[in-house]
């Protein structure tokens, strides 16, 4: 396959640049060295596949605002506690008193709301599509019973909003997307035909395994080579071209397309999910009244430049010191799919 | 930003441990028999080299699949005085005890003490109780000394490793890990997973009856093998290179890393002791290790070479190279 990849790349005849969107595909890509096994004239660039790299950083002062709350738990997925707000992270927090409590699904939250009638249980709301289903079924599920001190801070966003924000963006060129497969799993490979039609960039959905993301690759250079732009899709044993209608259906229920932030990228119109109104008392920002005031960060962190691909984390003056996985200053390099603590982790600082 | 707190991380076997370790605990209380940081302290007394160490055990659950609190804290402390070469002897044990706890548990894990300790011969000669107010303490917590007398005719340690020696495992990996976390509220899952949790000192001493050139062993704990090959390859100044090929681990331990995004060698083991020996002894102590039933899946897993210094580095199933870097060590609190 590597060979094919070669000569594939011979044929397209000039430097190309991939992107995947995926925190998975970057750990993935990393993990198996696959990045090495590539000719010179492709290059694998990660954009802001990692959902807790892409939260803006107000949204984490939020948080550890309510953290300090006294009747207040915050139940979250792990891979935010570590992640450096303006002063402080959920878990130099959890280590100074504040209730955070770390759960495995949004359906784990509900049932410590059920445990403690007399907190009020917020969970933290982030990620694609991938999980806002299963946040869509807790809320749907704590309206229907009626389970009154459950609550989501809710910053979910959708890929393909992101996706065309950096098309729009000249300065990066890309020369094909390798599109996220649990995210496909969902919302169907058909939500990146706009790709492939309006700005003529080939799409290749793509699995997880080493193998996948190599297949994923020699279709992408196979499509250049023929002068092809199309959405195809290599993980077809778990990707349907229209989704899990169900999921869909329940996200639709639960949650409307707002405008959101995405940090490193700004504003992108209509890519965040929020509450809708139905279940407006299912939604932490109306229910606890959190602020979001405006977070400060080091001016001297990339991790916005390497969410747009625009960067790679060792063009960061804090890539390694300051900043490294024990002492992390930038979200990339906290989150188990950050790209800078795989380009710390799998190539080292040296890299 | 100040960090002026403990927080769970620090306890994870990784950087930040070390880091805690060095700063403070080192800086404050260093001396000639504490600077290696081994697994134990070599003592000379009466002409005779022996292994002393201590450690304490805080897992959550107290009982999980393929053990319990109890022999855990023999296999734990005796497994520490082994890859020293040392043959364990005597062991202390002190309890902290929560109110409330069952009786019924507690018996049940001294009696798994009390096998676990025969088996392995060693006796437990002094002890301590305290009792704790409810919700002080979740259970109970162990805390242990282990002494035992070193027969290695080398010294072994974390320093002694030398580029062409051969890296060797006992079995697969990540096993005790999943198995707690299979059983963690929130997580729990249906695995058939168990705790390697064995007592090592059988195996050492059939690994030392070779006569091989050991430099050093590692019961890969908490922070797994890349934990403690990190350290190895800093502590000697080498090159690691280990080979994802020849790794093992098990469809079940692989699934639930999958699952949860964890990495099989990051997850803690129990039962489990990486050797390097000499490259032309390597057949010799592969041999040794199959015959016993805690080897009977060995594998050579890796080299080491000079360069680069300080450095694993893994093979990848697709011919790729990686770094293996010092897990941080926050994944999974309270583990062993």
């Amino acid at each position: 396959m590597v060979q094919n990849i070669e000569e594939l790349s011979q044929r397209v005849g000039h430097d190309v640049k991939f992107m995947e969107v995926c925190g998975t595909h970057t750990m993935a890509a990393f993990r198996s060295g696959l990045r090495q096994l590539l000719p010179k004239s492709v290059r694998l660039v990660s954009g802001p596949g990692c959902p807790v790299c892409v939260t803006d950083p107000s949204y984490l002062d939020a948080a550890i605002e309510l953290c300090g709350r006294s009747d207040v738990i915050l139940a979250t997925f792990g891979d935010l506690v570590r992640v450096p707000g303006t002063d402080t992270s959920l878990e130099r927090e959890r280590a100074a008193g504040a209730n955070v409590r770390i759960v495995y699904s949004p359906s784990d939250a509900l049932l410590l709301a059920r445990e403690c009638p007399s907190k009020k249980v917020v969970f933290l709301g982030i990620g694609f599509e991938t999980t806002a289903p299963t946040i869509a079924w807790a809320i749907w599920r704590a309206a229907h019973d009626g389970v009154q001190n459950f609550s989501v801070l809710c910053a979910h966003k959708t890929m393909p909003q992101a996706m065309d924000a950096l098309l729009r963006d000249k300065e990066l060129r890309i020369d094909g997307f390798l599109c996220p497969g649990h995210v496909s799993v969902i919302t169907g490979a058909h939500i990146y035909r706009f790709i492939s039609e309006r700005y003529r960039i080939p799409c290749v959905v793509s699995g997880f395994e080493a193998w996948d993301i190599l297949k994923s690759i020699e279709m992408l250079l196979r499509q250049l080579a023929e002068g092809r732009a199309e959405v195809e899709n290599e993980y077809s044993r778990s990707v349907k071209e229209y989704g899990n209608e169900a999921a869909l259906r329940l996200m639709d229920e639960v949650f409307e397309p707002c405008d959101t932030v995405w940090r490193g990228i700004g504003i992108i119109p209509g890519s965040g999910l929020a509450i809708r109104e139905k279940y407006a008392r299912f939604d932490a920002t109306k229910v606890l009244g959190v602020q979001f005031p405006e977070a400060r960060v080091n001016p001297l962190c990339s991790c916005g430049s390497v969410l747009r691909g625009a960067a790679s984390p060792l063009d960061c003056r804090l890539f390694g010191h300051p900043c490294s996985p024990t002492h992390p200053i930038g979200p990339c390099m906290v989150s188990g799919e950050g790209v800078c603590a795989a380009y710390y982790k799998y190539e080292g600082v040296a890299a | 930003m100040r960090r002026d707190r403990i927080l769970l991380a620090h306890g994870g076997g990784g950087s930040l441990t070390r880091e805690l370790i060095e700063k403070l605990f080192l800086a404050r209380l260093e001396n000639p028999l504490l600077k290696p940081l081994d697994d134990s302290a070599v003592l000379v007394m009466g002409g005779k080299a022996h292994a002393f160490t201590t450690d304490s055990y805080v897992v959550r659950p107290y009982i999980f699949p393929g053990g319990d609190i109890g022999k855990l804290a023999v296999c734990g402390t005796i497994n520490d005085l082994a890859v020293m070469g040392a043959r364990p002897l005597w062991m202390s044990l002190s309890f902290i005890l929560e109110e409330g706890l069952l009786l019924a548990d507690l018996q049940r894990i001294i009696e798994s003490i009390g096998a676990t300790a025969a088996e392995a011969g060693v006796q437990i000669v002094t002890g301590d109780t305290k009792v704790v107010e409810r919700g002080k303490c979740e259970g109970l917590y162990i805390n242990t000394a282990g002494l035992g007398e070193i027969v290695a005719p080398n010294r072994l340690g974390a320093a002694n490793v030398k580029a062409g020696d051969a890296v060797i495992i006992n079995g697969p990996i990540g096993e005790h890990g999943v198995a707690v976390m299979s059983q963690r509220e929130g997580i729990a899952f249906q695995t058939n997973v168990v705790s390697d949790c064995a007592p090592l000192w059988p195996l050492v001493k059939a690994i030392l009856d070779t006569g091989a050139e050991i430099h050093a062993m590692r019961d890969p704990t908490r922070g797994g093998v890349a934990a403690a090959v990190c350290d190895i390859a800093r502590a000697s100044n080498v090159g690691i290179r280990l080979r994802e090929d020849a790794l093992p681990v098990s469809r079940e331990v692989r699934g639930a890393c999958d699952l949860l995004g964890f990495d099989p060698l990051t997850i803690a083991n129990e039962g489990k002791v990486l050797v390097f020996c000499r490259t032309t002894d390597a057949a010799k102590v592969f041999a040794a290790m199959r015959e016993n039933p805690l080897g009977k899946h060995a594998c050579v897993i890796g080299e080491v070479c000079e360069q680069p210094p300080g450095t694993v580095t893994l093979r990848t199933t697709i011919g790729g190279e990686r770094i293996i870097d010092m897990p941080t060590g926050e994944d999974l609190p309270r583990i062993c």
